[in-house]
């Protein structure tokens, strides 16, 4: 996407050609530099003290019962809410766009409150109204149902944002076609536009796949963190550090780091095939 | 990777590009009412039960017990020493993110070189990572006792664990992507023919960015700002690993926030988490505003 978009044959006659090289040359290091020391080096640190007591040791690490008991608990409920969103933000982002009612762009511009809202708010919100004393006498406080809507808080807005601007831009012309040549809208929906919004639907899901598996701050209030139960593992993670295990927090937290950079591969191979299209 | 987490910018534009009444009206618009009824009001029910009323609540919930009393918490020693410490945190990491940010997006989109895939894909990777593993790999490097640089900074004085350094790091880690997902897109659109135009007529590579450049991303650069603002405002899970949670030294308002509602004070926390939420809300307002400039623009 990025080699494309400079052509090559773009070679002016430059006459400040060597200083240009020199500072191109300068702010490259200073980017390479500035994401080695912020990023890389610090996540090879995890990586390293992971691995440090050998190979075995991690495994131990990794499998403990309640290590296993939170990444189990962390990526059904991720892959849930995942699926929610899908439904949910899709529905959301055709309403959005396709239908009209008083206060609709008061209601799309509070679709990015999640982002904006710090994530111990966010808990504090869902207890506030789904806590012990709930005054519509709904509780999901410390249950599992707790922590997947807190996850579903936290990524609202991947899915809609994702689908949104794609819906818009969707030509009409396909679906008046599909309708006059006698599909039924179900089938307009399925077989024109949902192949059509596939690799938003995909690229929104990926990325709030990513944000459930390592959502921490929402559910610190609201989960109650029961080991076996509503422990999710950048709870268990946190534990860990607190009781000064970094090496059984690190092992986990390799574990968790391949989970979400395996998402964030098959993120970039779905949204190059979406521009491929 | 072109899928940014932010597909904002640009989609209320094309929302309001049509006049509502001619607006046309596909197959699946129409038809029957019925459908489109139940779907309008299944989505304002779920948006009302997951979003707004949560939010509402707080509010409420600060009222009930009380407003004066459960502002005295913020108002209190350790909570405005959070307030305080907190601001610091803010304009220490979004400044830094932004220079850095913005150098990052240019090089990234003006400059060819080997390994700039990789770059690319690392600057997505606080997006992708548990704000916990943040926190621990901060500890493991510059902890005071266990950490593989640590030892010498505290040998030479400087603690970064358990106090404010650790606490920005913290902080410019998580909201590092922000500004340079926001100016990626901006610098592939206007393209670089005006720069190099600027270059031919003898401007320096620094002259060429304050002139031709930075007036023409300043819209990009100001949401990433905003987002960065707002994530770094309410960073929870890096600060809560890195900072020690020391109240009144180095405790952010959000952890402020999660120490109230430990200590039974739950008037305090709803009464700091109303601020918070407030500053979101202020966020969110700036966020569209900025949307509308760039419209314009």
């Amino acid at each position: 996407m990025s080699g494309s978009a400079q052509p090559a044959a773009v070679r002016l006659p430059r006459p400040a050609f060597r200083p240009r090289l020199g500072s191109a040359l300068l702010s490259r290091g200073i980017v390479v530099t500035w994401l080695s020391v912020m990023v890389l080096i610090p996540l090879a640190a995890v990586v390293f003290r992971s691995f440090e007591d050998g190979l075995g040791s991690f495994w131990d690490y990794a499998t403990n019962p309640q290590a296993l008991d939170a990444l189990r608990l962390t990526v059904l409920a991720a892959l849930a809410v995942t699926a929610i969103n899908v439904v949910a933000g899709t529905a959301i982002a055709w309403v959005l766009v396709r239908d009209d009612f008083p206060g609709k762009k008061l209601i799309n511009s509070m679709i990015d409150l999640p982002f904006a809202l710090p994530t111990i708010v966010a808990g504090i919100t869902l207890l506030a109204l789904y806590g012990n004393d709930s005054p519509v006498g709904i509780t999901v406080a410390y249950t599992v149902a707790g922590v997947i809507m807190a996850l579903l808080f936290v990524t609202l807005p991947f899915v809609v944002r994702a689908v949104q601007p794609t819906l818009i831009e969707l030509d009409r012309d396909m679906e008046e076609t599909a309708a006059s040549l006698g599909a039924s809208r179900f089938t307009i929906f399925r077989r024109i536009v949902l192949p059509n919004l596939r690799p938003a639907i995909l690229a929104g899901a990926a990325l709030a796949f990513a944000r459930a598996i390592g959502e921490f701050g929402s559910l610190i209030l609201l989960s109650g963190n029961i080991p076996g139960k509503t422990e999710v593992a950048s709870v268990f993670i946190f534990g860990q550090i607190e009781s000064g295990n970094t090496t059984g927090a690190a092992a986990v937290s390799v574990v968790l780091l391949a989970i979400s950079l395996a998402i964030l591969i098959a993120l970039g191979a779905v949204a190059r095939r979406g521009e491929a299209i | 990777m072109e899928a940014s987490a932010f597909p904002i910018s640009g989609e209320e534009q094309a929302l309001e590009k049509r006049p509502k009444d001619k607006r046309p009206r596909g197959p699946l618009d129409g038809g029957s009412k019925w459908a489109r009824w139940a779907l309008r009001y299944s989505v304002l029910f779920y948006l009302a039960a997951l979003l707004i009323i949560p939010v509402i609540m707080i509010f409420i919930r600060t009222f009930e017990d009380g407003f004066i009393e459960s502002f005295e918490a913020v108002t209190s020693e350790a909570g405005l020493h959070a307030l305080k410490l907190t601001i610091i945190t803010v304009l220490i990491a979004v400044p830094i993110n932004t220079v850095f940010g913005v150098l990052t997006a240019i090089v990234l989109v003006r400059q060819k070189f080997r390994g700039k895939a990789f770059l690319n894909a690392l600057i997505d990777i606080p997006f992708a990572i548990s704000p916990v593993v943040i926190g621990l790999a901060l500890i493991l490097l510059y902890g005071p006792r266990d950490g593989f640089v640590g030892e010498w900074f505290f040998e030479n004085g400087i603690q970064i664990i358990f106090s404010t350094p650790g606490i920005v790091l913290a902080c410019i880690f998580v909201s590092l992507p922000f500004v340079v997902r926001e100016v990626v897109p901006v610098l592939r659109e206007i393209g670089d023919e005006q720069e190099q135009a600027a270059t031919t007529l003898g401007a320096g590579p620094w002259q060429t960015f304050w002139r031709v450049t930075l007036p023409s991303i300043r819209w990009g650069v100001t949401y990433g700002v905003v987002l960065s603002t707002a994530r770094v405002l309410g960073e929870f899970g890096a600060v809560s690993v890195v900072s020690g949670r020391i109240s009144g030294q180095t405790e952010t308002l959000p952890l402020f926030v999660r120490k109230q509602f430990e200590v039974f004070n739950q008037g305090g926390g709803y009464a700091a988490a109303m601020v918070l939420a407030a500053l979101a809300l202020l966020t969110l307002l700036l966020m569209n505003l900025i949307n509308k400039k760039e419209e314009r623009v």
